[in-house]
């Protein structure tokens, strides 16, 4: 499924914090969304999955606007994983689970052995399937990062939207996610901080003060200059002699000559 | 918990709950009957209401029968409406504000709809038209409105939420005492003070048909509305990315809580604590979510407020306790045990 913005914008007390953001994500296809602290990825992220309130522009999903559809219909097509969600409820890992199920059903069509098969099937991707029944409260931070993507798979999305999801998470479980997010036949866009992860995507969208600074594959988009200006970081490409695959290794710019 | 595997093998399920759910209702409602300041024996009560609801033509004395049909069975009754009423808007309080201290006593809600009725009951501030519930009801909203938009400009999280009504809490309270300086005098004084605890004492049938759609109905809609309230728990940016057409479901739901707490403040006054320790409670006996919360929660008001007002009574021969009184002398040490225990959330 396709997902694009048009003239994307928010405003927090009159000063914009996104502006003119205008881009599209091809279906199945994966875009990383990088940028420094405070330079509006989780503002985009919400703009793209439409709760964020008093927004400018349009998002569309294969050419409908997210405006023109009710929350559940959006709810059944784009899954959102927010960059701190928490919960004081006793939930157990089923249960925060189990919410991803909500769309699809209702009063009248409640929760069956299907659903449970799908959430089933969604704990055990993430590695969480012997925790099904631990409360939230319980859960260590990658634990629980790690049910709240259980829980966006439960939803089986076309698009899904990960802010950070490898924040909190160990590096096997880092990759382990990268991997089922890449694998999964669906449109991904995913913000992240770890450069050399962000490498791995198709695409990268580069943010700086809300504006869309740069957009294109990744090795074109992480140029050594633009990684200087943007980031303030130096970066040496680095072979790996078994494979050929390059990584940066960063140095801090200031601490440089 | 064991998940029946099949629809049929779910309705059933589900059946043999509400059935389990209603059988203890009516036990409690009988208990409450029965019990009183002139212990009537079984028989008694038993040929009453067989008289009164199959025509049965049984012989009773008819001043027990009086005190029986138009007196216990109604307050019974009210008490149990009440009691659910409440509970539910604490439940759906709690969830929708995230905060575990969330009522409709804290939130202010049950402050103005006393301002409300008592404003209709000595100022005759559109008496004929509006009623008592009516000015309740208009008082109750008027109050949640200002809690909310006070907190919203505070900035909107759980906590301002509780903190503006504490704010609001205070200054209905303030405007009921102020009417009641005003314009009641001594002896209306008096009255209104003892509703205001809380007090079954005047409830007859009227009050009857007048509580019970209201509970059923407020206890229909959150039940409806169960998933819902459930994808509220990661707030509701969550609940919106999960499909919850937000701002409808709390206008929906705010609207059952204002309906609920003013039609039981205007019938029996505001009693605290039911709606801030029975979600506790129910939450305790069969976990978070509200698909079974809400059934447990409504149930357990019930039983609670109808046992509260069995205990009004008999506490002190010859007088009547306000029920307020006894709900926050069982409620208190009730929440501080599930404090110690852990339990609340917040
Ligand atoms: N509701 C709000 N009111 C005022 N300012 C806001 C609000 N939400 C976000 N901001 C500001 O907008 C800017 C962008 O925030 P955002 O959370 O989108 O950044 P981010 O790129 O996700 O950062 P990080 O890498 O730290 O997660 C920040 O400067 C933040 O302070
Ligand atoms: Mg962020």
């Amino acid at each position: 499924m396709k997902i694009a913005a048009h003239d994307l914008g928010w405003a927090a007390r009159g000063r914009p914090i996104v502006e003119g953001i205008t881009l599209e994500v091809a279906s199945g296809e994966t875009l990383g969304l990088i940028g420094p602290n405070g330079s509006g990825k989780s503002t985009l992220l919400k703009l793209f999955a439409g709760i964020a309130a008093r927004a400018r522009g349009t998002v569309s999903l294969d050419g409908t606007a997210l405006s023109r559809m009710n929350r559940r219909d959006i709810a059944r097509r784009i899954a959102f994983v927010e960059q701190q969600a928490q919960t004081a409820e006793a939930l157990s890992v089923r249960d925060a689970v189990e919410l991803g199920r909500t769309p699809w059903l209702s009063p009248l069509a409640p929760f069956g052995a299907q659903d449970a098969a799908i959430c089933a099937e969604a704990l055990a991707r993430v590695g969480m399937a012997d925790m099904a029944t631990r409360s939230w409260t319980t859960l260590s931070g990658g634990e629980r990062q790690r049910v709240h993507i259980a829980r966006a798979l439960a939803q089986r999305p076309q698009v899904m939207l990960l802010d950070e999801p490898t924040n909190h998470l160990d590096i096997h479980h880092q990759l382990s996610l990268l991997r089922l997010v890449s694998d999964l036949p669906v449109t991904v866009v995913i913000a992240l901080h770890d450069l050399n992860q962000a490498l791995g995507c198709d695409r990268l969208a580069v943010l700086e003060g809300g504006r869309l600074a740069a957009l294109g594959p990744p090795r074109e988009v992480l140029s050594a200059d633009r990684l200087a200006r943007i980031f303030r970081v130096g970066a040496r490409t680095l072979t790996d002699p078994t494979d050929g695959v390059t990584q940066f290794r960063f140095h801090c710019l200031e601490d440089q000559p | 918990m064991k998940r029946p595997a099949t629809p049929v093998a779910l309705a059933a399920h589900v059946a043999l709950r509400a059935m389990a759910g209603v059988a203890v209702l009516a036990l409690a409602v009988l208990t409450g009957v029965i019990l009183g300041e002139t212990p009537l024996p079984w028989s008694t009560v038993w040929a009453a209401l067989a008289n009164n609801l199959w025509n049965a033509g049984l012989p009773v004395d008819p001043i027990d029968q009086g005190i029986i049909w138009a007196y216990r069975v109604p307050r019974t009754l009210v008490a149990a409406g009440c009691g659910a009423g409440l509970a539910l808007a604490g439940v759906v309080l709690q969830a929708l504000v995230r905060n575990a201290l969330s009522d409709p006593y804290l939130l202010g809600v049950s402050a103005g709809a006393s301002t409300g009725a008592v404003a209709v009951t000595i100022m005759g501030v559109g008496a004929g038209a509006i009623g008592i519930s009516g000015g309740a009801f208009l008082g109750a909203a008027l109050a949640f409105g200002l809690v909310a938009a006070l907190a919203r400009a505070a900035g909107g999280g759980p906590a301002q939420m509780v903190l503006a009504g504490i704010a609001g809490s205070q200054l209905f309270n303030a405007l009921t005492s102020f009417f009641i300086a005003k314009s009641a005098n001594a002896e209306q004084a008096r009255g209104i003070m003892f509703w205001l605890l809380g007090n079954l004492s005047g409830v007859r049938w009227p009050d009857v048909t007048l509580a019970l759609p209201v509970a059923v109905a407020g206890f229909l809609a959150c039940l409806w509305h169960a998933r819902a309230l459930d994808a509220f728990s990661f707030g509701s940016d969550a609940a919106s990315s999960l499909g919850i057409a937000v701002r409808r479901v709390q206008i929906v739901l705010i609207g059952a809580v204002t309906l609920m707490t003013a039609t039981m403040v205007s019938l029996v006054g505001s009693i605290g604590f039911v709606g801030l320790v029975i979600p506790h409670a129910a939450r305790f006996l069969v976990g978070p979510r509200h698909g079974r919360l809400i059934p447990a929660a409504a149930l357990t008001g019930a039983v609670f407020l109808i046992a509260a007002d069995v205990v009004s009574r008999m506490l002190i021969p010859g007088q009547v306790v306000p029920i307020g009184v006894v709900t926050a002398l069982v409620g208190a040490p009730g929440f501080a045990l599930i404090l110690i225990r852990g339990r609340v959330r917040g």
